[in-house]
């Protein structure tokens, strides 16, 4: 019983934080049609930039529930800075373009930002674990869990409904999901379809930085954690159906309790317990648990 | 058929007495680019029909572990039996999930093949028979039973290499030619005509699948006896990544534009790495961007101006 709260608890965690960031792939997915590897480094971006603001909010003795908004801000910020720079200076020449060469322009972003990134912020882990104490611990019998562990599940729900709600109850919504449907139908409607591409393409960015700055304090910022959160999240979206938001959360779910039994029953299978779950999905849904089945051309 | 072994043969030599007058350090980057070239005309075969694989660093991996076992237990050190033992197993392990494969397209295909490869690579660093993270090392070869004297190990590695490299892409050659060959592009092309043509697509992807892991495999094994270590990083996703860049850079039109392919990303992966240390990964990125941008049926296209037309 113990055993099982634990990894319920320790599965929602990792699952909150992995649905924000898979929420923004699903999102460029549905709305460019870009499979983004270089997610997980706007990702990892997000996490340097949460860790030198949090850094900067400790310096300035203000109260540290600052470093939280410091941690939103930087997310806000790179995503304002980086978004308009890469998808008008670089991806929409790529537009129309087959599905898997859109893979590999994203995977020279994603080299190229590897280097960037080192660039700017060497090649030394960051440590920032101020705000993860921030909210204490909560005891549930015998057993303690992290406060802030559960502030990132709030965290998750609250990114989530607002997507939701955004997405299906207002107008940029409905314009958003023309978009998806038919761009050239849209565009004869009168919509800027490439505004909509931008706004869509910064939101995906901004949940990546977002999800990257707040596990910040979770663990140790270095080159290399782009890595490992593509192809999880790359996991998740598959696993959901690319371009669904239910999808996102539930795929975000399945990993994230998968990865959590992996590490506390059979540590072995942690580093491919996720990857197997992907593929048996695929097997038995080849399109993802929530995507509808698509017409073929004939 | 005859002007094209001639051809093949006269470029083989030609490359052959070229690769005697290279510096070592040459020999030894050309030998690694053509068995990575290897690895890249596989994933050109896949994708005449359309589809792209994110794991064939793991068969290159699957052939590199077999020679190298192979090598240290039961002391086959021959280096012309090693590629081939390495491209067998590389194909007998993947040939039960190639039926399965078979029915993915598209992304869906990419990510399958991507997470089978990194079920492969957890394995690969948990299994401590082989080493683990670590992985295992691999003596010296010899060549039909001989032993090879240290000023001349790099040169017979390469022309053990340029040999296997020459066979595979005469073999390449006709089989793109053939009615196999052809039914692949018409695969891409629309694979629901070709079933009603008679076509098995299923049959057909399967197959290509198959061959594309020989290859890989063959090419890995290579590659570890040039090396002498293999370790899992083989099989990691970023080196598969490599391989599919190469597989675009050279383009579906031309087996040749692969191996240049891949002596050019060698090229400028030695250069940028030598020059630029901290920087090498962005101007590798900057080189994909600018080839998918301005070269988009690749390197292939700049000598053979057969227009590619697409279906509607």
């Amino acid at each position: 019983m113990q055993l099982a709260l634990t990894i319920l608890v320790d599965g929602l965690s990792y699952a909150s934080w992995l649905f924000i960031v898979a929420l923004g792939l699903t999102l460029v997915f549905g709305v460019l049609k870009i499979l983004n590897i270089a997610h997980g480094s706007f990702y990892a971006l997000g996490a340097y930039m949460a860790a030198s603001a949090v850094a900067l909010v400790n310096n300035l003795n203000v109260s540290p529930y600052f470093s939280l908004l410091a941690m939103l801000l930087a997310a806000v910020a790179l995503a304002a800075l980086v978004a308009p720079v890469t998808e008008r200076g670089l991806l929409r020449f790529f537009y129309g373009r087959d599905e898997v060469l859109l893979v590999l322009v994203t995977y020279a972003m994603f080299l190229m930002l590897e280097d960037i990134t080192k660039l700017i912020w060497g090649a030394n882990p960051y440590y920032v674990s101020e705000p993860y104490a921030l909210f204490g611990n909560l005891d549930f019998g015998n057993q303690s869990y992290v406060g802030y562990d559960l502030l990132l599940v709030v965290l998750a729900v609250v990114v989530g409904s607002a997507m939701w709600w955004g997405l299906n109850r207002t107008r940029f919504g409905k314009i958003v999901t023309a978009v998806i449907h038919s761009p050239e139908v849209a565009a004869s409607m009168g919509v800027k379809v490439s505004r909509v591409y931008m706004v869509a393409f910064s939101m995906g960015l901004f949940l990546a930085a977002l999800g990257g700055a707040f596990t910040a304090p979770m663990i140790s910022v270095q080159p290399g954690v782009s890595v490992g959160v593509i192809i999880i999240s790359f996991a998740v979206v598959i696993i959901g159906g690319l371009g669904s938001i239910e999808g996102a959360a539930i795929g975000a779910l399945i990993v994230g309790l998968a990865r959590a039994f992996a590490v506390h029953l059979m540590p072995v299978a942690e580093l491919f317990s996720v990857y197997v779950v992907m593929a048996l999905v695929l097997m038995f849904r080849p399109q993802g648990l929530f995507q509808r089945i698509q017409a073929r051309k004939i | 058929m005859a002007k094209l072994l001639f051809t093949a043969l006269v470029v083989l030599l030609g490359c052959l007495g070229v690769g005697l007058v290279l510096p070592k350090w040459l020999q030894f980057m050309l030998t690694m680019a053509m068995a990575n070239g290897l690895v890249s005309l596989g994933l050109v075969i896949l994708m005449r029909g359309g589809v792209v694989a994110f794991g064939q660093g793991l068969m290159a991996a699957l052939g590199g572990y077999t020679a190298a076992l192979v090598f240290e237990h039961f002391q086959w050190t021959e280096a012309l039996a090693l590629p081939l033992l390495g491209g067998l197993s590389a194909m007998l392990i993947t040939a039960p999930f190639a039926p399965l494969l078979a029915r993915y397209r598209g992304i869906f295909f990419s990510m399958l093949t991507l997470a089978l490869s990194m079920v492969g690579y957890g394995l690969l660093v948990k299994t401590d028979a082989l080493g683990g993270s670590d992985g295992i090392n691999m003596g010296r070869v010899h060549l039909l039973g001989h032993v090879l004297p240290d000023e001349w190990v790099s040169y017979s590695l390469l022309a053990v290499t340029m040999c296997f490299v020459a066979l595979s892409l005469v073999w390449a050659k006709v089989y793109f030619a053939s009615t196999r060959g052809l039914v692949t592009r018409a695969i891409r092309d629309n694979e629901l005509r070709v079933e009603y043509m008679g076509g098995s697509v299923a049959q057909t992807m399967a197959i290509n699948f198959v061959v594309a892991a020989f290859l890989a495999g063959m090419g890995g094994a290579l590659a570890v006896m040039a090396l002498g270590h293999i370790d899992p990083n083989f099989s990691y996703w970023t080196t598969s990544g490599e391989f599919v860049f190469v597989a675009i850079l050279a383009g579906s039109q031309s087996v040749m534009a692969v191996m240049l392919s891949s002596v050019l990303l060698e090229v400028v992966r030695s250069f940028s790495s030598a020059y630029f240390p901290t920087t090498w990964q962005l101007a590798l990125g900057l080189f994909l961007l600018l080839v998918i941008r301005f070269l988009p049926q690749g390197l292939g296209a700049l000598w053979r101006s057969k227009p590619q037309e697409e279906a509607p």
